[in-house]
């Protein structure tokens, strides 16, 4: 029975760390596909490029590790208003298939870039001293790298909720959401929010990344493996919304620590037939706006 | 659009350039025979961008993950040939052709109810559950190793697949014909124009009275099928099935090549995997970085300047030609 509860506390504290690195990475997908309608599939690019700039500064520069953090949100954030302007802004009315397509393509050349710059092994993260060991709770021992990812995404979710729910910014980008002509009309500069919704979900991604770099492994293929799981985050948690994408996250990070625990010759299956379940029984997903 | 794009009002009759790509086919069939096993390859893979292009180009459904049932069908033929000993290859094609058809349409009445990026996210889980069951049911499918030993006997007992690949390739080339009369016939018929109408504009359909629905899951089971029948076509040439043909990137492959050639039209699931494959044979292997890097730019431009494809441009220069005096 102890051994039991020990491995259910292990599974959802470890499910909890992977969920928050999910959310951080995927809510900016989720507020630019309900913002903007843009069905952004590279958007996995940008949570690699911060992965890639955390360890290159960490490696090759020396930089401590809270600071290559910010390097990694800001860098990319910072690519990210260059794409926007340059390319997605063309497309915001294209339609679905090219949108789709196009992201694709940019998969494609992300990946053609990592490699020939990094090849096609994984990038070894070197956590810095006060991250590696373990840290005392209740009488059980938990990773401390993982207890400051939790620690450390609460604090953004909190900024970030705080941001959209009480800043005159979070209110325009709620009324674009909500309708996007109505908002224009009345004197909201929607492109310029947008670029800077843009920017700001890019470079959460660069920092869940770079975050996430000991467990969801910087490889030049990482855009096409983690998709699926982006993707289900946005669509089971719901378009535009924060909070579903919170739970959702949450709920495919530990049933997926859990089947990878429990039941390890079952691979992801069962989060596949989860999510298509979910699907079926609400297509908008568990907090959807639209029907 | 150009009158190749079909519709009710298009003449259907065959037009003489229609007969353009069969020559070619036949045409490299004597003069590159060094070749044909490349060339079987591709005569499968138009094929099978040619039942995506039913569902995108005509009825306009963005799938990635059609591959589910290519791979379905390429299994299907696989096990049967080297776990249940039938070796007979009509056997093997039907059985793979009736897998597609039976996935495509108890996938196709549930996901079809959906739209946008909830039915973009179910064909990809779909796919996604069928590549790890193949991934994980290693006694059935040999797992990550692929399954070998498939065994594929002479075709109606007479024509025996050649180390040379020209049994594979003409047997290819007259599946393919079988398959383009059917695609053809079905463009031109009420029904596809019924399938343009739904891509245009769903909603006047639903107002005009016609069962959308049933449509859809109609073509998408037809296009399932064919995708099937191109499966077991690739196991039985390749006499090999590895999990590569339920991959993310074996779909995105495919949309890229119909997208190279053009969407919506049924020769570009023609030029599309041509082009695409013969320049994958002479280039990606001395140069994998650029390629992945080429064939994603390509895609940007493709969907920045020409969205009709190569077929698109094509159009374009003839149309600025007839105008000049």
């Amino acid at each position: 029975m102890e051994a039991f509860l020990a491995s259910l506390v292990s599974v959802a504290f470890h499910g909890a760390a992977l969920g928050m690195i999910l959310y951080v990475i995927s809510v900016g997908l989720s507020v630019t596909m309900g913002l903007m309608g843009f069905a952004n599939l590279a958007h996995g690019v940008f949570a690699m490029a911060g992965g890639y700039v955390l360890t290159t500064a960490i490696s090759r520069f020396d930089v401590p590790f809270p600071l290559a953090l910010a390097l990694a949100f800001a860098f990319v954030a910072a690519a990210s208003v260059v794409l926007e302007r340059l390319l997605y802004s063309r497309l915001y009315t294209a339609s679905d298939l090219e949108q789709v397509l196009f992201t694709i393509g940019l998969i494609f050349i992300a990946v053609a870039v990592a490699r020939f710059i990094y090849g096609t092994l994984q990038q070894p993260v070197s956590l810095p001293d006060y991250l590696k060991g373990q840290f005392s709770l209740l009488g059980r021992d938990f990773p401390t790298y993982r207890v400051f990812i939790i620690v450390f995404s609460a604090v953004m979710v909190a900024l970030l909720w705080f941001g959209v729910e009480r800043t005159r910014w979070g209110a325009m980008v709620r009324a674009a959401v909500d309708n996007r002509a109505m908002a224009q009309s009345v004197g909201i500069n929607t492109k310029r929010l947008f670029t800077l919704t843009f920017a700001l979900g890019s470079g959460l991604a660069g920092l869940g990344g770079g975050l996430g770099a000991d467990i969801i492994a910087i490889q030049p293929t990482y855009p096409f493996e983690n998709l699926v799981y982006f993707l289900v985050v946005v669509s089971v948690g719901g378009l535009g919304s924060l909070r579903g994408p919170f739970v959702a996250a949450l709920l495919i990070g530990i049933a997926d620590t859990a089947c990878k625990y429990w039941l390890p010759q079952y691979g992801a299956f069962p989060i596949y037939v989860a999510t298509i379940v979910i699907l079926l029984w609400r297509p908008a997903g568990l907090f959807g706006r639209r029907a | 659009m150009s009158d190749h794009a079909g519709g009710y009002s298009a003449d259907p009759r065959i037009r003489r350039i229609e007969s353009l790509p069969w020559i070619v086919a036949i045409a490299a069939f004597f003069l590159l025979p060094e070749y044909l096993s490349l060339g079987a390859r591709i005569l499968i893979y138009v094929l099978y961008a040619l039942s995506l292009d039913l569902i995108v180009g005509y009825a306009g459904i963005i799938t990635l993950g059609h591959s589910a049932y290519f791979g379905l069908g390429a299994y299907v033929a696989g096990i049967l040939a080297a776990k249940a000993g039938i070796s007979d290859p009509m056997v093997q094609l039907a059985a793979a052709a009736a897998a597609g058809a039976l996935l495509g349409i108890s996938t196709g009445a549930i996901i079809l109810r959906t739209r946008a990026l909830t039915l973009l996210m179910l064909t990809l889980a779909i796919t996604s559950v069928l590549l790890e069951i193949a991934n994980k049911a290693t006694g059935l499918t040999g797992g990550a190793d692929g399954l070998s030993g498939v065994v594929v006997a002479p075709i109606l007992g007479l024509f025996k697949f050649d180390i040379f690949g020209k049994t594979a390739y003409l047997y290819c080339l007259l599946v393919l014909l079988l398959g383009w009369w059917l695609v053809r016939k079905m463009i031109y018929s009420p029904f596809g124009t019924s399938l343009t109408g739904v891509r245009e504009n769903t909603l006047r359909m639903h107002a005009i009275g016609a069962p959308v629905y049933w449509r859809l899951v109609l073509v998408y089971t037809l296009s399932a099928t064919i995708a099937g029948v191109a499966g077991g076509l690739i196991t039985q040439t390749n006499q090999f099935v590895g999990l590569n043909v339920l991959s993310f990137e074996s779909a995105g492959e495919l949309l890229v090549m119909l997208i190279l050639g053009g969407v919506g039209r049924i020769y570009g699931a023609f030029v599309g995997p041509v082009v695409y494959l013969i320049a994958q044979d002479q280039l990606a292997k001395q140069f994998p970085e650029y390629w992945y890097f080429g064939i994603g730019t390509m895609l940007v431009l493709v969907v920045m300047f020409a969205r009709g494809g190569l077929l698109g441009i094509l159009d374009g220069v003839l149309v600025k030609l007839r105008r000049r005096p």
